[in-house]
């Protein structure tokens, strides 16, 4: 093996791709050539860094400076000075609001690139995930080795997970060692696990970083987890629009096989275990676990009647086990490194790490892996860059499209399941949305209630006829009808629809229109302004 | 119920179609993904290839029918040359992607998910592309505008039109 003394890391997502990152990955690749430096250099195809709006980024290291927007005609530069004579290129990382310009010395203080606790992104935008190999020497696979030599039981196993106290990380929090009791427990043969890699969540593109960073970890925790509840077939459900995504798992589902990762007899031990990826086909409803498994199925994603659960009677009525892709990518690191030392992350009651997308009107967009139970304030200002432009924080939407509106009040909150929880609030999807004195909530509202109204899958009537009235509702403040008592009116419909329907979609709606009318309320006189009319007033100034 | 032999004609793209459906019918729960090869080989799912699909698959019609339309991903209709995806995500919502999504809708002079005459753009919107960062954004085809202002969105479509006609 040959040993590199620089590595330059291209990560590769869809916005990069857009940006035109394979002009400069060609680029490099030719000067770097061209130099004959071509054994001392290595160039990785990695996945994305958690950075948005950045173009194509260059990760150099061991120096571990990050250039962003990077174009083609800059590469010349960045080989000649960098890499040749060992000095920051700093006009590129200047210009292109590179946190430089807070000093270079602050660079890793503020901003994306603050250090982080990173776990189960160790690997995202570290390794080349169509390499397994490479993937295997930053310790890949090394938990499921260590079960096969160490002949660690499924009960054991379950018993670690149990342990760890790790939470499910689709946004309801339920302990995860105990769901997979259940399916353990639940007699059968035939047994199905199942990751809900669907994700439609606004805002929100956490396993997507998973699935084209790190698909390989994904697939590591697959097998461990069907070997855990004794099932031998696992279908991983990924959104049809996440094309990168669907590529790089199948690879590493391909490349696995091949290596006797998987498959019958796994590493030559009892072990079997087969792996097929279902494409989703857009429907919000379809994160619900029992709509999701309709969806597998073939049919309209419409959530089932619980009980039964899924543990008993799940994909085609056998007992079925689905988890978001951010917990299961929790299982390697526990198995490796054992329940005490995951504890010590996070919170007593909610250990581990979260990861968080921090988008809307703060410096720094973008996603990050941090404890559970990091305080709202540092998240926002620490990672996020503060508020943009300097203007002043109004409000954050967090947990989702179906999240809480938090004021500036409820800024200390801390990011765990219990402390949100305190305040009337849901972590959900780990979705942070910031906005800036010149938001309108009564318009972010209309938001919600417009996509609800669009995503209901219409088969119980509380949310089917809930989500349009409400609709109507926001709406008739809109065009200056409303009425106090209509405010009142509104709550009183969540309140119901959290009362009567049959899934999360319908229940969760009194979130965001309960914090917006209690926190919000002088907001909403009988007619407030519409986007359009407010840009108008603000052009009229 | 149609007369659906006279529109599905033996050509080769519902040869692909049916060669794709033997090898999956076997499977379980092969519906979607049919729909998803269909959706890739016609552009969209017409009638006629709903009921091509319902024929060969030994399901009823209403079944595809209710999985096409329950489906954010699956279009019925035929659109254009050049797609206009505006992003509605929630981070391009604050950030005015309705003004944008409405200017385009008078400039081209469709409604939100219709097609201009000339079948050369469908408007349509999306949920999320991820490209956050850049919001508000809208993409023509595969490329990303980000950053947008209400003239600067006019000015791309108009700038596009012109720059693709003359290819």
């Amino acid at each position: 093996m040959n040993l590199f003394r620089m590595h330059i890391l291209i990560p590769v997502d869809d916005e990069a791709i857009l940006a035109g990152v394979f002009d400069v990955k060609r680029e490099l690749e030719s000067e770097i050539r061209r130099r004959g430096m071509d054994s001392e250099i290595k160039i990785l195809e990695t996945g994305t860094v958690g950075a948005t709006g950045k173009g194509v980024v260059l990760i150099v290291y061991p120096d571990n400076i990050y250039y962003y927007n990077v174009r083609r005609e800059d590469v010349a530069l960045i080989i000649e000075e960098h890499v040749v004579k060992g000095r920051l290129v700093k006009s590129i990382a200047h210009e292109a609001g590179n946190d430089l310009k807070h000093g270079h010395k602050a660079f890793h203080q503020v901003g994306l690139t603050r250090k982080q606790p990173r776990v189960i992104l160790d690997k995202c935008c570290m390794v080349d995930t169509y390499n397994i190999e490479e993937v295997i020497s930053y310790g890949g696979y090394q938990a499921l080795e260590k079960i096969i030599s160490e002949k660690i039981t499924p009960a054991q196993i379950i018993d670690t997970v149990k342990q760890s106290g790790l939470r499910g990380r689709g946004g309801a929090g339920f302990p995860t060692g105990l769901k997979w009791s259940f399916t353990a427990q639940a007699p059968g043969e035939v047994k199905y696990v199942i990751c809900n890699a669907d994700e439609g969540e606004p805002g929100t593109f956490k396993d997507r970083l998973i699935l084209e960073g790190d698909p390989h970890k994904l697939v590591e925790a697959m097998i461990i987890t069907g070997y855990a509840v004794g099932a031998r077939k696992g279908y991983i459900y990924i959104r049809g629009e996440y094309e990168l995504s669907i590529e790089r798992t199948q690879r590493a589902i391909d490349d696995a096989m091949a290596q006797g990762l998987l498959g019958d007899r796994i590493l030559g031990s009892d072990i079997s275990f087969h792996l097929e990826i279902k494409k989703g086909a857009g429907a919000y409803v379809c994160g619900e676990e029992t709509a999701l498994i309709e969806s597998l199925e073939g049919d309209r994603g419409n959530p089932r009647v619980k009980p039964p659960y899924p543990a008993s009677k799940g994909l085609w009525q056998k007992p079925t086990l689905v988890n978001n892709v951010e917990t299961l990518a929790n299982v390697p690191h526990i198995i490796s490194n054992g329940a005490e030392w995951y504890r010590k992350m996070g919170t007593e009651k909610c250990p581990g790490t979260k990861v968080f997308t921090i988008l809307g009107h703060v410096e720094y967009p973008g996603l990050i892996e941090v404890e559970m139970g990091t305080p709202l304030r540092e998240i926002i200002y620490n990672y996020g860059g503060g508020v943009k432009d300097g203007k002043r924080f109004k409000a954050a939407l967090v947990g989702g499209a179906a999240g809480v509106f938090l004021p500036d009040r409820l800024l200390d909150v801390r990011m765990d399941f219990e402390s949100l929880k305190e305040d009337a609030a849901v972590l959900g999807s780990g979705a942070i949305l910031v906005m800036n004195e010149d938001a309108s909530i009564p318009e972010m509202l209309h938001s919600v209630l417009e996509f609800f109204a669009h995503e209901s899958c219409g088969q119980c009537s509380p949310c089917r006829i809930g989500t349009k009235q409400l609709l109507n509702m926001i709406e008739d403040f809109r065009a200056g009808e409303g009425a106090e008592s209509q405010l009142d009116a509104m709550i009183r419909m969540s309140e119901t629809m959290y009362q009567t329907s049959l899934c999360p979609l319908g229940q969760s709606l009194i979130m965001p229109v309960k914090s917006a009318l209690e926190n919000f309320r002088e907001e909403f006189p009988a007619k407030y302004k519409t986007k359009a009319e407010s840009a108008i007033d603000r052009r009229k100034k | 119920m149609f007369h659906t032999e006279a529109h599905a004609p033996e050509n080769r793209h519902y040869e692909q179609l049916r060669e794709f459906i033997r090898e999956q019918i076997d499977k379980p729960g092969p519906l979607i993904q049919v729909l998803h090869r269909a959706q890739e080989i016609f552009g969209y799912l017409p009638m006629e290839v709903q009921d091509f699909v319902a024929r060969e698959m030994n399901i009823p019609h209403s079944e595809v029918y209710s999985v096409v339309t329950f489906y954010n991903f699956f279009r019925t209709e035929p659109i254009g040359d050049h797609i206009i995806n505006v992003c509605l995500g929630t981070a391009c919502h604050v950030k005015g992607a309705q003004l944008i999504l409405d200017a385009l809708a008078d400039e081209l002079d469709i409604h939100v998910g219709g097609t201009t005459e000339d079948r050369f753009f469908t408007l349509s919107t999306a949920r999320c592309f991820g490209a956050c960062g850049l919001a508000p954004a809208m993409m023509i085809d595969e490329e990303v505008y980000g950053k947008l202002t209400v003239d600067k969105a006019r000015k791309a479509i108009r700038e596009f039109r012109k720059t693709t006609e003359k290819k």
